[in-house]
């Protein structure tokens, strides 16, 4: 990397476009981002950050047994993303153990088996892509099947948009005026199972829970309004994307962490600075400066 | 004309019981309530007051016993729009994101179309509702911003707005202004003779005696109920709350 080259804009910007796997990854990294962060509105309204780190930790042994017998590794995950809540509920409901305890006990449980069954398995498995993501070399399989898993959670979240916001705030009048809440539920877990499918590619399966709640929690410092909420909330995750691979390219930095990191950063400054609800407060700084 | 003796009542509950996991929660309790009738429900906490609310709504499944709303089941109540709950203010997250607007509009998601899509007539509904509880100039006042009272008077509006013949209200007098508590009084006496039926439970005993034609003291199932005037004795309220004599509670002269 030639320092001159590096020191304008515009070829830090267009140079990386002249591979073909950085172009894939750009484009991946911000479709999975934009479902991540549109899902990401509901999980932390709803609270379901822990759920969320469940998931996305349970998926493991389900994307092993798919690759080792040759299906697609997202319907592998699906299954365990969707078992593990499963088994939640259920020892949650039959023993006296309290809720964040079985979670943390199920998904640790689900992601050790992952990790024997690789060492089992003798297979071509990439361990490091798996917990870490690998958005620069993504298969055209997998570029498949992530915009079809995509599109389907948008359309999804699209057509339920609001009764799942409904779901979030008041649950008991959604019952009262004769809206399924149980599909709704459902409905949730299925998108976050799908979401963190899709978002292990980018940023792995240990940091795909980040995907999943920090752009929401960074509109939430933001905006008083849902829909407001849903859009920063995407656009914070498409541009940490974007900015994440780029800096890892330049630099040589591990992406899925880059990713990440650059989420932590927005939200941070959101953190400090947010007009209404920041460390702060610009609003009332701005206000008392006229 | 057995079915026309049910339609008399809104609520009819017959022998109801609901137990979670196991733990009886309530059990052999009844209830019936005939169009414009105020009902005050009184017991301590977890003596299943919001139980028995869950359970006429529909969001516990009733593990015995029949409940019956206009003559119909509690599942085409809920399709039907009948019954409208008005949460008490520690049930609602206060912070979310949605503002006054768009959670009386919430009353009329059970009749819109899949989308949610607001029809005139929902317009008009959400209007005229947030008008009755005086909140006009709040709009699109995010509910964090509002005052205890004004978050009361919204949830109110949405129940309003829903066009509800049967009003659950749970602790709708608690961390309320006077402002507020006027305007709900006005707005029961409205009710009332709109024909709608209210069921409301309260740690106030004055409300009781002042709204109330009715009154239904609980401590997991019914210790009495019946007219206000005849039921709601000292000796019926020391037995609801655990053998306390009201005059601990309350003071000699409530």
């Amino acid at each position: 990397m030639e320092l001159c080259s590096f020191l304008t804009l515009d070829s830090f910007i267009t140079d990386p476009l002249t591979h073909d796997f950085m172009r894939k990854a750009l484009l991946m990294s911000s479709l999975v981002a934009a479902v991540c962060g549109y899902l990401s509105s509901y999980l932390t309204l709803k609270g379901w950050a822990l759920m969320g780190d469940a998931v996305s930790h349970s998926v493991m042994p389900g994307v092993v047994v798919a690759y080792a017998l040759g299906l697609p590794f997202s319907l592998g995950a699906f299954i365990f993303g969707v078992g593990s809540v499963a088994l939640i509920g259920f020892i949650k409901q039959k023993s006296r153990v309290k809720e964040d305890t079985v979670i943390g006990l199920v998904f640790t449980g689900f992601f050790a088996l992952g990790i024997v069954l690789v060492s089992k398995i003798k297979s071509n498995i990439d361990l490091h892509s798996i917990l870490f993501g690998s958005p620069l070399g993504i298969s055209l399989s997998d570029v498949k099947q992530t915009i079809f898993i995509s599109l389907l959670v948008v359309i999804l979240l699209s057509i339920f948009r609001k009764d799942l916001m409904l779901y979030c705030f008041d649950p008991r009048h959604a019952k009262t005026v004769g809206i399924n809440v149980l599909f709704l539920h459902y409905l949730l877990l299925t998108c976050l199972s799908l979401a963190a499918v899709v978002g292990l590619q980018s940023v792995g399966i240990i940091l795909v829970v980040a995907m999943l709640i920090t752009p929401g929690a960074t509109a939430y410092l933001l905006t008083d309004k849902f829909d407001n909420m849903t859009i920063i909330s995407v656009l914070s995750a498409i541009i940490s994307s974007l900015i994440g691979i780029y800096i890892s390219f330049w630099f040589d930095l591990e992406t899925g962490g880059s990713i990440v990191l650059a989420q932590t950063f927005i939200f941070l400054f959101a953190f400090l600075f947010a007009p209404r609800y920041g460390i702060f407060k610009l609003k009332k700084f701005f206000a008392g400066y006229k | 004309m057995e079915s026309i003796n049910y339609q008399n009542f809104r609520i009819d509950a017959e022998n109801i019981c609901v137990d979670y996991n196991g733990k009886v929660a309530l059990y052999d309790a009844n209830l019936r309530l005939k169009p414009g009738q105020i009902c005050g429900l009184v017991g301590m906490n977890g003596a299943g007051k919001t139980t028995f609310f869950n359970a006429l709504t529909g969001f516990v499944n009733i593990s015995k016993g029949k409940i019956r709303i206009n003559g119909e089941s509690v599942r085409s109540a809920q399709k039907d729009q009948t019954i409208a709950y008005v949460p008490q203010s520690e049930g609602i997250d206060s912070q979310f994101p949605i503002n006054v607007w768009d959670v009386v509009m919430m009353g009329r998601y059970g009749s819109m179309n899949i989308f949610r899509c607001p029809r005139e007539s929902d317009v008009q509904a959400v209007k005229d509702a947030i008008e009755r509880v005086d909140l006009t100039d709040h709009l699109s006042t995010p509910i964090g911003n509002l005052s205890g009272g004004q978050r009361k008077r919204t949830f109110l509006a949405r129940a309003i707005a829903q066009r509800a013949s049967i009003l659950l209200l749970d602790e709708p007098f608690s961390g309320v202004d006077i402002r507020t508590e006027k305007l709900i009084s006005e707005l029961f006496i409205q009710f009332k003779n709109e024909g709608k039926t209210i069921l409301l439970s309260t740690h106030d005993m004055i409300h009781v005696r002042e709204f109330c034609d009715l009154v239904l003291l609980i401590n997991k199932t019914v210790v009495a109920y019946g007219e206000t005037s005849e039921v709601f004795t000292p000796e019926n309220i020391t037995t609801t709350f655990g053998g306390i004599s009201p005059d601990f509670l309350f003071g000699p002269e409530s």
